[in-house]
């Protein structure tokens, strides 16, 4: 297949935020995820968990709860005292409403999805009623004396259960008076600890109030009596989290130790009706505090410090055993952080607040499959640019040339022009941005780095033509009448001519370049685009999905090729199919027509069109070569498949040439080791 | 366990019509298949599975066949004697014995041994041995005498042993037995007198021999009825010296000591010997299989129409003549245990009772089962009943309705009729409903209190302590040790609170009261001389693999590496508790907790049952310390770390108290001897760490984990 050398680059020192929150959606089975840097993500967990939206974050809104209403409208509320609503078409933010309140700690929607209930710092309990296009302020509840940590709705949306510090209260919704006071104990484990911090509550219909604290109890109310009814002491640490099921027969929690814990409701005896909760199974999948968790029908998720989503499916819930159902653990965005200047051999990374612009080293040596090269010239870290603002960054894309970089924040979008002489590097910024330019959420160049494409939150797509030092507005392509949905991808053919891009969930459009038009769209399939990319020479597009399924469409045909017409009479090989972590970078050979190129985040593989596709009882992955077979033998087992699974996790990978290749890994260790430390547990003999 | 199936009869047609019954039924090449080889003139292979002959030869009129047939496994043939001088080597296909080949010998022939593996061996009468090839090649040869004048050679047995054949043969002269060892290998012949010791009038009736890599464990059946052992080197230090060999006492009395012939003794296995012959003097005779190792009856099987007392054993058959027919019967030896040893042994001693031992029938016996093994052998036995016409649910609804007004013993009766029947699915929710039942109505009626029926539902293996709480509160209130400890070995979720209020009663609980209770003790062993015994232990484990040439090197070191333990054990003096009381402490320390909830219970202990309970803790930990892999010895001991963290826990929860005490300072100050000696090992692997982690970083960086690197990768 070839031999290539491999800049194989560790220095990306991203470090993914913490989870804050999470919110199950059961109308549309998505999981909303807020981290600790404002951002939202939207999970869709019937699409292979893919992350098909995300709204950037802001220096100043902390997130502190998250949650759907009505199943389409998600609100978060946070520090900064605002409640958002998000437009999840525009993947922008539809307004924010000032809750007048402090710090917001928590929120939460009536069962009926009409009203909106925020528990600030102040002690003030506030409703809000949802209307069709805002929400608007009502009244507020009795007045409590320290911050509202955890609120929960009584199914029948008659009554509000509120915890707060040392006690949790009971609302009637209708008087806004609190009905109980239930103080909370502060011993724990016979000490007395300062405070007891409710972290979490929820009302259940019997009238059972749940209570996760500081303490480390998980507790059941009667809200009736206003009595504590049974004490779980689950951990040394703080519970932070809890999540019922929606058939409230069973309940998750998770610590501070990083242990999440499964409560269900089981029969005392074989055949009696009485019930009563018991702590089932616990999980041990976070090393952090687990700040958050959600009950899907079928799963636990649970997310913390640590970083990572993971979704731990329940087996008895599972009817089928395929690969739906092992557990998920997601760590990495679904979406590119780096881009690539080929010509200059640049790396552009995406960080939350910064870009870093780094230029790879090279060697002159050669050498055998394995071996690691000696360096004539390191990789130099050349550019190191803060943004403005308090806004992340969304997208940001270096030229091929590697003389323009643009990026782009939820307001405003930057265009840089970078001069090198010799190993000195200047760079100038393209003022006078248009109006229409305020932001993109995928940025591109064309091949010859003279036009740039942006695609902004409204579903346009612009066309600058690329001056040195100054730009040209061409053309806006405008969403089809009655959409806005935004598009998040962006493939331009290497000749310029052509231009694909790709929403959420709508078909991939093709526009013609030249003639500045939509030449057609690429029938709609059931699974969200989660990589595109367009060939050299026959411009044949080539569209990965989130179930892991390849198309290859001929633009210039409007149709898909006799190849990808061949693959998905056949199938892809099952292996290929359980993978769980998307595509999210696919490219070409230069002089290999035949070969795709395209990676995930424990793979890349090469596919060569021209050998036979593998069936499922052929090994698809073999990391040995084949030394001793004859050619006989090699030749009929060889596949259109080349897999290679030595980089990992990989976050990137592309052609710089024909025989070299650039990988970026982020290994997990290293971000582990930029994490604070864990609750440290005790150990028998340490 | 060992034990003898329904045997059946191989021939139709009488057998043994010559002077001593059979001559000897030997193995062909074929599994399942026998040469069988009458007194007289014929021999008949028979395939033992389909209980037929499939083939027949016989000599002529006027000739007698000397010498049973054997199979050449080489090469497929038979090999006779007839006329004590003449070979017949015939095969499957020849029909007539007097066309086949033939060759007369100069000497008379004793035995033709032919063994897998290698090439056939013919014994002469006067103890020469000879290779069937080297033989045939020159049939006239001269072949020399090796035993004395009116030496007779009275039982022969062949050997492999490492590739290399061993013959032996035992010669009598004048009531003086000697044994004949020769090696193929090497053309050695060593020979042994058999030294008989006190039984010196006795005669010896039987041999049979297994060999034991460097012996030949040689039994013989004296005439008094005894079974003796008799250990034959095969590689003897002075080959050319006359040398003796003592037999030691097996088994005592298998047979009558007045049955003068009909019997006979052949190795089953290890532990197994077969003897045929009259159990009593009285009695008829029979085949009965002992455990050499518990020196019990297994089992035995009677035969009424008498024997010509020989006994071959091939395979898993006994083959026998019992009356005019040989009789086959298959043998089983299950793994044997003690507790079923010793059941057959009752069995067989009880004059009372029928002199022939049964097994246990698990499906009639009911309460008294004890220990884990029985009662999963009886649950193995009642899965393979077949379903019975009873339906699950009026037996248990009987069975429920007994129990709210029947009496314990008849309730006894319906739950045993009830367990016999096959469990179905909800079985286990079945026996939860009777317990909590049994519970009720003890609960009502405090005099109820049905031991013997809890007992057995508790060993069903189902229950839980959440399925029926009761029980053990029932068990505390009755401070019913026996059921409390059979409820921590049998329940998985035994909450903290119930676990510490067991540990109180079992450790308050009168050495007087505790005499009385049958207590499994299992997982105690004797630790006044644990050290000894291990030793003695070892030693037994050493013979049973066979002879060890290190052993008496090896004795120096141990003694040495003893030496150490042996002062720390003179420090402390004997268990603290009586065995019946370690055996339920031992149950604690089995069971399962969190320490959090553990710690608050312990507080409640009286400081000095808090004491005792760490003297015996102490005490286990130093038993542990005895030896290297740092356990106990027993058939269930509590490991190293139990016991570790029950000293933890136990100071944890009341160091105060201890401090206090001043009999607990002694004890104090050893533990604090011993935590330092801990932390010193700590320390020390600390250091250790830090070395390995260097180590790791090495490799790491062999491993190229730096942050940037050109790489060559190719593609296959």
């Amino acid at each position: 297949m070839g031999e290539f050398k491999v800049h194989r680059v560790r220095f990306f020192n991203y470090i993914p935020s913490g989870i804050r929150c999470v919110a199950y959606n059961n109308q549309s089975n998505r999981l909303a995820v807020s981290r600790t840097d404002g951002t939202v993500e939207i999970y869709n967990l019937s699409a292979n968990y893919f992350q098909e939206k995300f709204f950037p974050g802001h220096e100043s809104r902390a997130t502190e709860a998250l949650c759907w209403a009505k199943g389409q409208r998600l609100f978060s509320a946070g520090l900064n005292g605002e409640i958002i609503e998000y437009d999840l078409q525009a993947l922008n933010i539809k307004y924010a409403v000032d809750a007048f309140g402090g710090p917001i700690w928590s929120m939460a929607v009536s069962p009926h999805g009409s009203q909106l209930l925020v528990g600030c710092e102040d002690g003030s309990v506030k409703l809000f009623q949802i209307t069709p296009d805002k929400i608007q302020f009502e009244r507020n509840f009795d007045r409590q004396k320290s911050r509202i940590l955890s609120l929960s709705w009584h199914p029948s949306g008659t009554h509000v259960a509120a915890g707060s510090i040392d006690y949790i209260s009971v609302f009637d919704v209708k008087s806004g008076s609190a009905v109980h006071k239930m103080l909370v104990d502060r011993q724990y484990m016979g000490v007395s600890k300062r405070k007891c911090i409710i972290w979490g509550v929820a009302f259940l219909s019997d009238g059972t109030v749940i209570s996760v604290d500081s303490a480390g109890k998980v507790q059941f109310w009667d809200s009736a009596t206003g009595t504590l009814v049974k004490n779980h002491l689950i951990a040394n640490a703080d519970v932070q989290s809890i999540a019922v099921s929606d058939q409230e027969d069973s309940f998750v929690v998770g610590t501070a130790e990083g242990t999440v814990f499964h409560f269900q409701l089981v029969s005392v005896t074989s055949n009696s009706s009485e019930k009563q909760w018991v702590r089932t199974k616990p999980f041990q999948h976070h090393t952090h505090d687990v700040r958050a968790v959600a009950h899907s029908p079928t799963a636990l998720i649970s997310g913390g410090t640590d970083t990572h989503l993971v979704i731990r499916p329940l087996m008895e819930k599972v009817e089928v055993k395929n690969y739906d159902a092992a557990l998920r653990k997601i760590t990495f965005p679904h979406r590119r952080l780096i881009s690539c200047s080929k010509k200059r051999q640049l790396l552009l990374f995406q960080f939350t607040h910064h870009l870093e612009l780094w230029r790879l080293g090279s060697t002159v040596a050669t050498g055998k499959n394995g071996d690691t090269l000696p360096l004539s010239r390191d990789a130099d870290h050349l550019l190191h640019l803060k943004t403005k603002g308090p806004e992340n960054i969304i997208c940001s894309c270096i030229s091929p040339c590697g003389s323009w970089i643009a990026y782009s924040t939820t307001s405003r979008f930057f265009l840089y022009r970078l001069n090198y002489e010799h190993d000195n590097i200047s760079l100038q910024r393209v003022s006078k941005m248009p109006a229409f330019l305020r932001s993109a959420l995928q940025i591109l160049f064309s091949e010859d780095s003279a036009k740039l494409f942006v695609a902004s939150n409204q579903g346009s797509l612009h066309v600058i033509r690329l001056l040195e030092g100054s730009f040209k507005h061409l053309h806006t392509f405008q969403p089809q009448s009655g959409t806005v949905e935004s598009m998040c991808l962006l493939a331009v053919s290497p000749d310029g001519n052509w231009l694909a891009s790709s929403g959420t969930s709508a078909g991939v459009h093709v526009y013609n370049i030249k003639h500045l038009k939509l030449h057609c769209t690429v029938p709609s399939y059931n699974f969200p685009v989660t990589a595109l990319a367009i060939a050299p020479n026959t411009n044949n597009l080539v569209i990965a999905h989130s179930d892991q399924q390849v198309f290859e469409y001929s633009i210039p045909d409007k149709q898909y090729t006799e190849w990808s017409r061949t693959i998905q009479k056949q199938g892809f090989h099952y292996l290929w199919l359980q993978r769980d972590t998307p595509i999210t970078h696919i490219s070409f050979h230069p002089k290999r027509p035949m070969h795709i190129l395209l990676h995930d985040a424990y793979m890349f593989c090469i596919i060569d069109k021209s050998l036979p596709l593998p069936n499922d009882k052929t090994l698809l992955y073999n990391p040995l070569p084949p030394t001793n077979e004859s050619d006989v033998i090699r030749r009929r087992t060889a596949h259109a498949f080349k897999i290679s699974k030595i980089y990992k996790p990989l976050l990137f990978m592309d052609l710089l040439d024909e025989r070299t290749l650039v990988a970026v890994e982020r290994p997990l260790d290293d971000i582990i080791a930029q994490l604070p430390p864990p609750i440290k547990k005790k150990k028998f003999g340490t | 366990m060992a034990a003898l199936e329904e045997g059946f009869t191989l021939s139709a047609v009488p057998l043994g019509a010559g002077p001593h019954g059979l001559l000897g039924v030997e193995q062909s090449d074929k599994a399942d298949q026998f040469l069988v080889t009458d007194g007289g003139r014929t021999v008949i292979l028979y395939k033992v599975s389909d209980q037929k002959p499939l083939g027949s030869w016989s000599v002529k009129q006027g000739q007698i066949i000397t010498c049973p047939a054997v199979c050449n496994f080489q090469t497929g043939e038979y090999i006779v004697v007839h006329d004590n001088k003449v070979l017949r080597i015939w095969s499957n296909e020849d029909v007539n014995l007097d066309k086949v080949f033939k060759a007369t010998l100069s000497a008379e022939i004793y035995r033709i041994h032919s063994i897998q593996g290698a090439e056939p061996l013919v014994l002469f009468k006067e103890g020469a041995v000879r290779g069937l090839e080297a033989l045939l090649a020159e049939p006239q040869q001269k072949i020399e005498t090796v035993i004395s004048d009116e030496e007779v050679i009275k039982w022969t047995k062949i050997f492999m042993v490492f590739k290399h054949t061993v013959l032996i043969f035992i010669t009598e002269k004048h009531g003086n037995y000697f044994a004949y060892i020769q090696k193929f290998n090497s053309h050695t012949l060593s020979k042994y007198t058999l030294l008989l010791g006190q039984e010196e009038k006795s005669v010896i009736q039987s041999f049979s021999a297994s060999v034991d890599r460097n012996f030949i464990s040689l039994m013989s059946l004296s005439s008094d009825g005894c079974v003796y052992e008799t250990l034959v080197p095969i590689h003897p230090r002075d080959p050319e010296k006359d040398q003796r060999v003592v037999r030691s006492l097996l088994l005592k009395t298998v047979v009558s000591g007045d049955a003068r012939n009909g019997v006979a003794l052949t190795v089953l296995d290890q532990d197994h010997v077969a003897v045929l012959g009259p159990l009593l003097p009285s009695s008829k005779e029979c085949v009965s299989i002992w455990n050499t190792k518990f020196q019990t009856l297994q089992a035995s099987k009677e035969l009424p129409q008498g024997t010509s007392g020989q006994l071959w054993y091939y395979g898993e058959n006994l083959f026998v003549l019992h009356g005019k027919f040989l009789t086959v019967i298959p043998y089983k030896c299950e793994v044997s245990s003690l507790a079923g040893a010793l059941g057959k042994l009752k069995h067989s001693q009880d004059p009372g009772t029928q002199t022939v031992p049964h097994f246990v029938n698990w499906e009639t016996s009911r309460g008294h089962r004890f220990g884990s093994q029985n009662s999963e052998q009886s649950k193995r036995i009642l899965r393979r009943r077949k379903p019975e016409v009873s339906v699950q649910n009026p037996a248990s609804k009987q069975l429920l309705s007994a129990i709210k007004k029947d009496s314990e013993k008849h309730i006894e009766e319906e739950l045993c009729k009830f367990l016999a029947i096959k469990p179905t699915p909800d079985f286990n929710t079945i026996i939860g409903d009777i317990v909590s039942e049994l519970l009720g109505r003890h609960k009502a009626e405090p005099s109820f209190y049905p031991r013997n029926s809890l007992m057995q539902l508790i060993q069903t293996h189902v229950l839980s302590h959440s399925l029926c709480p009761g029980l053990m509160e029932a068990a505390l209130e009755k401070a019913d040790v026996q059921m409390l400890q059979l409820c921590l070995q049998q329940f998985p979720d035994i909450p903290e609170s119930v676990t510490c209020a067991c540990l109180k009663i079992f450790l308050s609980i009168s050495d007087g009261s505790l005499q009385e209770a049958e207590i499994n003790m299992e997982s105690v062993s004797d630790y006044s001389d644990s050290v000894q015994e291990e030793k003695m232990e070892e030693q037994t484990e050493v013979l049973h693999n066979g002879f060890n040439a290190e052993e008496e090197n090896c004795g120096n070191c141990d003694r040495e590496l003893n030496k150490k333990p042996q002062d720390a054990a003179e420090e402390t003096t004997s268990c603290p508790v009586i065995p019946k009381r370690a055996a339920l402490l031992n149950a604690i320390l089995h069971s399962a907790y969190s320490e959090m909830f553990l710690l608050p219970h312990l507080k409640d202990i009286p400081a000095q049952h808090v004491t005792l309970f760490l003297q015996y803790l102490y005490f286990l930990y130093l038993k542990c310390s005895e030896n290297a892999t740092m356990t106990l010895p027993g058939l269930h001991p509590p490991t190293l770390n139990q016991i570790m963290d029950w000293i933890c826990l136990l100071l944890d929860a009341n160091f105060t108290v201890v401090v206090m005490i001043p009999e607990a300072k002694r004890l104090l100050l050893s533990l604090y001897k011993f935590v330092k000696s801990q932390v010193c090992i700590c320390s020390e692997l600390n250091k250790i760490e830090v070395s390995f982690r260097e180590l790791q970083k090495l490799n790491q960086e062999k491993n190229n984990r730096e942050l940037y690197s050109i790489e060559v990768l190719e593609l296959f």
